[in-house]
């Protein structure tokens, strides 16, 4: 009898540049970032909502995987914490335990619940209220002090300047050192070999000098009296004082990249669905009050992360599949905002549409975005802010997208603010 | 018809007769009572339909829900008469049920 585990196995490659509706479905791996960066993914997701909308994927380098493409059936999903569990990790990659940190986001109930508890309140609406002139302050410093009649990026000089502001308020993080957080971020997020760090190993190093600066704050504001700072809330709170490093660690990033790179994205993500939908952008110079809805609108069209995984607890059925336990489920919310089943004419960017607010770029259920207002605050300011000052954010140039099939976003956005743009001028 | 009293947090009253059938989520949208986002539509799991039920209405309206409790447990305003009003069906037996609105939906 041959040993199977001999056999030579048929790695999949990345897709891009074939063909997404002749593609065998067994060859079909989304988790591969090649389509994503090439923004070509959007027939992929497509064609398996058409043809396999829980879909098998025996034969990714990272490990066989399911994915769900439907809303309804994510839904499902995310309704079901006891089937589908959040442990050991959201993203695909099964890292090693010694460079996986616990963090809320990946723990079951009881933990995430006492844990998400202790810091939700930081950027619970009541609170945001009392950030909202500062943020605005912010972003006007930001806008007027852009560069007029020359290209620039405005990834770097807008998304991510104004996503790193708002993270250093949160923590009351000295804002010299903001730059740090964006950069720890980025680490968290980096694939080794893509750019940034070249083994786990290397990031896991790098994000230990993040410890120890936030433990060196966390011993300062745990001798202070509680204060309306994240590290404060951590340092003081029941289900997390006596957190152990690692857990800290844990949850800090999990704070610093569920406020950074999403809200980034959205930012850019923006700017160029208005250039891609000249319609729409009048519709907003015309009326300016359709921006709340606009936000939603946003982050649904961009939808930041691209999916989040379950591990099932124990065999299930879903969408006529038999899950097994242990199996790897990856629930495409890029996928379910363009379902057509539960968002009509998902492929259209309106500003106004009706029920702006059911998508699914948040996610549902108990892991559901603790940061969802203050993404929305920041974008609605941002928005307000721009309208006031600028007919037109035009872009110039193709974006260059992030290597990534789990950050879905934007290193570059070549754009021009032209003075015949600019208002009052 | 069954009616519902709907309290903002400033204060305004909206009064409406809902059907029975519909959930007093379903009723405040349909009569575009403010202060009621539902953002799932009423699958409760977003959390964002969240209402205080009057002490008096309390025992009528009942317990939440085995899937309603954790999403319940993540809001920070969650207080013993916290209900999701998805999950709340109008019915005879709620003639005259009076709900508060949070200030701030989660």
């Amino acid at each position: 009898m041959p040993d199977i585990t001999e056999q030579p196995v048929k790695r999949s490659r990345s897709l891009v540049g074939r063909d997404p509706w002749t593609t065998p479905l067994d060859e079909i791996d989304l988790a591969h970032p090649g389509i994503w960066q090439a923004n070509e993914f959007l027939p992929y997701l497509a064609r398996l909502r058409r043809d396999a909308p829980v879909h098998y994927c025996a034969d990714s380098p990272l490990g066989p995987y399911w994915s769900v493409m439907k809303y309804k059936d994510i839904m499902t999903v995310e309704a079901a914490p006891h089937i589908y569990s959040s442990e050991p990790t959201i993203g695909i990659v099964d890292v090693i335990p010694e460079f996986t940190l616990p963090m809320f986001i990946a723990m079951d109930p009881p933990k995430h619940e006492e844990q998400r508890k202790t810091v939700q309140g930081v950027v619970a609406p009541a609170n945001l209220k009392n950030l909202e002139g500062l943020i605005r302050q912010r972003v006007i410093a930001i806008l007027d002090k852009l560069p007029r009649d020359e290209p620039f990026n405005w990834v770097d000089l807008v998304s991510r300047d104004l996503t790193t502001q708002m993270l250093a308020t949160l923590f009351d993080f000295p804002f010299e050192d903001r730059h740090k957080l964006t950069y720890w971020s980025d680490v968290a997020t980096a694939i080794p070999g893509a750019g940034l760090i070249d083994s786990y190993e290397e990031g896991f190093e790098i994000l230990k000098e993040c410890l120890a600066y936030f433990s060196r704050l966390w011993q300062e504001r745990a001798r202070r009296e509680p204060g309306n700072d994240l590290i404060s809330m951590l340092a003081h709170g029941e289900a997390t004082r006596n957190m152990p490093p690692r857990e800290f660690l844990g949850n800090l990033i999990l704070l610093i990249v569920g406020g950074n790179d999403t809200t980034r994205n959205s930012i850019s993500g923006g700017v160029l669905a208005l250039n891609e939908h000249p319609q729409e952008y009048q519709k907003l110079r015309d009326n300016p009050a359709l921006i709340p809805s606009m936000v939603s609108e946003i982050i649904r069209w961009q939808t930041p992360l691209a999916y989040m995984r379950r591990t099932a607890k124990v065999d299930t059925e879903l969408g006529g599949k038999t899950i097994r336990a242990g199996d790897k489920v990856l629930m495409w919310y890029a996928s379910a905002n363009r379902d057509a089943d539960a968002i009509d004419n998902p492929d259209a960017f309106i500003i106004d549409r009706p029920r702006a607010r059911q998508h699914l770029s948040f996610g549902f259920g108990i892991h559901r975005c603790m940061g969802n207002r203050l993404a929305e605050m920041q974008l609605r300011i941002l928005w307000e802010e721009i309208s006031q000052r600028f007919d037109k954010v035009e872009v110039v140039g193709e974006p260059t997208r992030i290597y990534s099939s789990f950050v879905k976003g934007y290193t570059d956005l070549p754009v021009i603010i032209r003075s015949s743009a600019v208002k009052g001028q | 018809m069954t009616r519902i009293t709907y309290i903002e947090h400033n204060g305004t009253e909206h009064v409406i007769d809902a059907s029975n059938g519909d959930s007093v989520m379903e009723a405040a949208i349909k009569n575009l009572v403010p202060g009621i986002d539902a953002d799932c539509g009423g699958a409760c799991s977003c959390g964002t339909c969240h209402v205080f039920v009057d002490e008096n209405w309390m025992q009528a309206v009942g317990e939440p829900g085995e899937f309603e409790e954790p999403m319940l447990d993540i809001n920070p305003e969650r207080s013993a008469n916290s209900r999701l009003s998805c999950q709340i069906d109008v019915s005879d037996e709620l003639d005259g049920l009076v709900v508060r609105l949070p200030e701030f939906q989660f």
